[in-house]
């Protein structure tokens, strides 16, 4: 039998979410460790015998069986999880305790209060993500390291000191009291947000890394539509912007890996299942009085979704929703953003004064899109030197070979004839 | 057609759970690509790395069997080909030797000799 793509990431989570819940949080590493041996047994045995009806139970039962070894083995030298205390002391109650805790709601829910538990406040966002990716998504610290483009040690690093902070807490976030999940669910989401958004505009040079990113944001996000608690309008949200951002994904890099501006995309290879999901969860999102900066921002995916050429696009719209996400969560991005949708909709005179009146432009001196922005405009205005040296400004900046590509490609398109009849000003943050 | 027995010692385990399963994939695929052409006599059987050595006439048992890890006997399988020189050059395809590991080969004797 074939295997899913993956498998072991995807079980990993869950694996160690639920011996974590068993063992006591200040037990993870133990956790991390069972795991990695079933991984083993895995390898070992289906190897020779071939991969088992039904994989995911195989890995499960053989985390359950080294779970209760260790638990045996170690109840006197370690303590375990407080909350199941006696239970697990007794050899009347540890086997069905630990049962228990094996069943498919436990582990969903153990999977969620993970999730809760990685977006503990005293970690700063970018650790946040990078131990939900190494927790529940089964990255090693090396493919953490990939990911992120950054060196083995910095992550290390990290991921070793995110761990103490977690194993510092008394046990796993607890997902019954109402009022605490909510006052941490804006965290975990925006966490998933910045995974997803590390795969969509990451650095890494690896566009299969970087799709693995978006999926699993996606796939944590539906984790959370399913808690009854994780399921608030501002999720759905989330989930939407994710569908409608990932059905361009197809059309947004070309076979030979080029990067594709919303603006040069075949639409039709936008991805008609993803974008109808996406559509439909910003329906189910529509609930309540809450306006979410991912309510705005899928709200804008959703019109580029809609048009089906980009002369279609209703850029009024998107200029008044970006408005909405200047009030809701203002950044320079946003603003320039903003600005390159005015100039859409204006014109490239009117699109080149609002990026230039942005205040504080230094917050934007690493983000290429300014200066390739102000290019695009510039060479729809025929400037074609102007938006030269804008475009080798924004190379100087890039942070993929990706995008170094990209900009090299339109430092090239600078040296053809001024093109005035396109409209298009292609280098906006939203491809 | 000949009888040989391959001896799977030493490998890195798959320090990820992605290189794990990638591994087992390989695996997988190289055993099937030998069973297409008709190769495998025995899949074999992964041993664990435990156990137990019983030696001499006091016939003693020590924990073990075997002072390093890597130098276990981790799992058999049993081929048939032609000769040595094919079973040799079947047992490069397999994944072992690209984590460290090594394939040992041993004809199995044959009873009319």
């Amino acid at each position: 039998m074939e295997l899913n793509e993956h498998l072991f990431r995807r079980e990993s989570g869950r694996m160690v979410a639920t011996l974590t819940r068993i063992f006591g949080v200040h037990n993870l590493q133990l956790a991390e460790d069972v795991v990695q041996d079933a991984f083993c047994r895995a390898l070992e045995v289906w190897k020779f015998r071939g991969v088992p009806e039904n994989p995911s139970a195989w890995l499960m039962a053989t985390a359950k069986n080294r779970a209760l070894d260790v638990l045996r083995r170690e109840r006197t030298a370690r303590t375990f999880a407080p909350e199941l205390g006696r239970l697990l002391e007794s050899e009347w109650t540890l086997a069905p305790t630990v049962e228990e805790q094996f069943t498919e709601s436990a582990i969903k829910d153990d999977l969620l209060s993970m999730m809760f538990s990685c977006c503990d406040p005293r970690l700063s966002e970018e650790a946040q993500v990078a131990l939900i990716l190494h927790i529940l998504c089964g990255f090693s610290v090396d493919e953490v390291a990939g990911a992120f483009v950054s060196t083995r040690a910095a992550i290390e690093k990290r991921v070793s000191r995110s761990k103490k902070v977690l194993a510092s807490s008394k046990k796993l976030f607890d997902l019954t009291p109402p009022r605490e999940v909510s006052a941490r669910l804006p965290a975990v989401q925006r966490a998933l947000y910045l995974l997803f958004n590390e795969g969509y505009h990451g650095a890494s040079p690896e566009r299969a890394v970087r799709v693995e990113l978006c999926h699993e944001a996606m796939r944590l996000t539906a984790e959370l539509l399913k808690h009854s608690l994780g399921a608030t309008p501002a999720t759905y949200a989330l989930a939407a912007l994710m569908s409608l951002d990932a059905a361009r994904l197809p059309a947004r890099v070309d076979a030979a890996g080029n990067l594709n501006s919303l603006f040069d995309q075949d639409r039709s290879e936008w991805d008609q299942g993803l974008l109808t999901e996406g559509l439909r969860l910003l329906d189910l999102s529509a609930e309540g009085t809450e306006l979410s900066e991912y309510h705005v921002e899928a709200a804008i995916a959703s019109i580029h979704a809609r048009a089906l050429r980009v002369e279609d696009t209703d850029w009024k719209m998107i200029v008044t929703l970006y408005d909405q996400l200047m009030t809701i969560r203002p950044s320079p991005v946003v603003a320039l953003n903003r600005a390159i949708a005015i100039g859409q909709e204006d014109g490239p005179d009117r699109g080149v004064e609002e990026i230039l009146s942005i205040p504080d432009p230094e917050r934007l001196a690493r983000y290429p899109f300014h200066q390739a922005a102000l290019g695009e405009f510039e060479l729809q205005r025929g400037k074609n030197h102007a938006a030269r040296q804008h475009f080798l400004a924004a190379l100087a900046v890039a942070r993929s070979p990706m995008e170094r590509n990209f900009f090299e490609h339109r430092i090239a398109a600078c040296a053809s004839k001024p093109a005035r009849d396109r409209r298009a000003g292609r280098a906006t943050q939203a491809s | 057609m000949s009888e040989f027995l391959y001896l799977y010692r030493g490998g890195e385990q798959g320090r990820s759970a992605e290189r794990a399963q990638q591994m087992m994939q390989k695996w997988m695929t190289w055993m099937k690509d030998l069973a297409e052409k008709g190769h495998i006599k025995d899949r074999g059987q992964p041993l664990e790395r435990t156990g137990k050595l019983v030696k001499g006439k006091k016939k003693s048992v020590v924990d073990g069997p075997f002072a390093e890890a890597k130098d276990a006997v981790g799992g058999y399988t049993l081929i048939e080909a032609r000769d040595l020189g094919q079973a040799v050059e079947l047992s490069k395809g397999c994944p072992i030797l690209e984590v460290d590991g090594e394939v040992e080969v041993r004809p199995v004797m044959k009873m009319n000799m």
